[in-house]
């Protein structure tokens, strides 16, 4: 007699979902602090069911079976939401590969005379599954990337503020390393700003940078440059001790670059370039 | 064919670049403006850029060229009004236009050039104040 594997499980939905439950919550790597039995039972029925649904004897073998679109999709975004919820990708494999147990035990309890079948449609039913599990892992990075890039951008945007500390005058800190990327970003601001503003002189305080290699050094110098190019004066202050240090033993040259040690000093630089005095006022 | 206006202004040379320059366009640019800079006896080049979004190595060798023939003929070269990006492009490809200065706008570069002459007259002023003595 023939069985139809995909007929056999539908008919036995409610007691695959119970045994898949089950499974889940007997586990040690359920997570009730990130999603309450209830909820993980909702999402749980509802890839049981959208599984069943699209399971039939034609696509049981054939895991690339265009049939299978809604699964997927369901899977997919069952796998993003738990990469942003934090969840670590043992749990979110566990949780997919519960349903094979379940799955097996329900077949097990079904076919239990014919081996020779049961080992057949078993296989059948493991590839099936291990091709979900591919799925939701590769879904699950993609989650996981996008929560990073993210972040990239994130602090790429909030780490790079142009400050207008006076009327043609504009200041940018710079915290955290300078790689290619973010000195674009800083370029890019920086001038943009200048512009805005028209502002003839830009400081920039380093004084959050850990370490200045030559690397580092030369997208600074890439920075002044691209300053002067616009018609504005550049100037870097915030140049710790330790960092003097390495610039002059790395024998990096920034005598074309005006330095500063201070912000302090870098503004009344400027205010005397744009012949400016700060004056205590007389007035008592 | 397209030609680039050169105007007189006083003592300086003004040259506005309204569309993008190509390789011949530019290369008829420098030899009318270093003509200009002999025939006028001018002080001063102007240069305004603020309508060029795309600039490649032979447009910064280009402006370079000109600011070092002008230096022989006793002008000086601002450039003024440089987008963001064309900015970072030139220091991507390396070319810093050294020797030529440059000004956030044609009102700013016009007060440099200013200066300059002021400077020069002045000199030239001392240097009369000198003979005479």
């Amino acid at each position: 007699m023939k069985l139809d594997t995909a007929k056999v499980l539908q008919k036995r939905k409610k007691q695959i979902l119970e045994l898949w439950m089950k499974n889940q919550l007997v586990d040690f790597s359920l997570r009730e602090d990130l999603m309450s039995n209830d909820e993980l039972a909702v999402q749980s029925e509802e890839l049981v069911n959208v599984l069943l649904q699209t399971l039939d004897n034609g696509n049981i073998e054939d895991v690339q079976s265009p049939s299978f679109e809604p699964l997927y999709e369901v899977l997919e975004s069952i796998s993003l939401s738990r990469a942003k919820q934090g969840y670590s990708p043992r749990e979110t494999g566990t949780f997919v590969f519960s349903l094979k147990d379940a799955l097996l035990t329900t077949l097990q309890l079904e076919i239990k005379n014919d081996p020779q079948q049961l080992l057949e449609e078993s296989m059948k039913v493991s590839r099936l599954i291990d091709s979900l599990g591919i799925v939701t892992f590769e879904t699950f990075i993609k989650g996981r990337e996008e929560v990073i890039l993210r972040q990239t951008d994130e602090i790429a945007e909030i780490s790079t503020p142009v400050i207008r500390v006076w009327d043609g005058i504009v200041a940018m800190p710079i915290i955290g390393t300078l790689d290619s990327s973010r000195t674009q970003v800083v370029m890019e601001n920086l001038l943009q700003e200048i512009v805005l503003t028209s502002s003839s002189i830009a400081i920039l305080d380093i004084s959050g940078v850990p370490a200045v290699d030559s690397l580092v050094a030369q997208h600074l110098i890439k920075t002044v440059s691209a300053t002067r190019l616009m018609g504005a004066e550049c100037i870097i202050s915030g140049i710790r001790p330790e960092i003097a240090q390495t610039v002059v033993h790395l024998g990096i040259d920034l005598s074309g670059i005006v330095t500063k040690a201070t912000l302090a000093s870098a503004l009344r630089y400027a205010f005397s370039l744009v012949q400016l005095e700060v004056r205590k006022s007389n007035v008592k | 064919m397209d030609k680039i206006p050169i105007l007189k202004i006083g003592h300086f040379l003004m040259v506005a670049i309204q569309v993008d320059l190509y390789d011949r366009l530019a290369l008829n640019l420098e030899a009318d403006l270093v003509q200009a800079v002999s025939k006028t006896g001018a002080k001063g080049v102007l240069i305004d850029i603020s309508s060029v979004s795309i600039v490649d190595s032979f447009m910064g060798r280009i402006l370079g060229n000109i600011a070092g023939m002008s230096k022989v003929l006793d002008a000086d070269t601002v450039i003024v009004g440089m987008q963001p990006a064309v900015a970072i492009t030139l220091v991507e490809l390396g070319l810093p236009l050294r020797g030529v200065q440059t000004a956030l706008n044609v009102e700013k570069g016009m007060e440099l050039l200013q200066k300059k002459i002021k400077i020069i007259d002045e000199e030239e002023a001392f240097d009369d104040d000198s003979t005479l003595q």
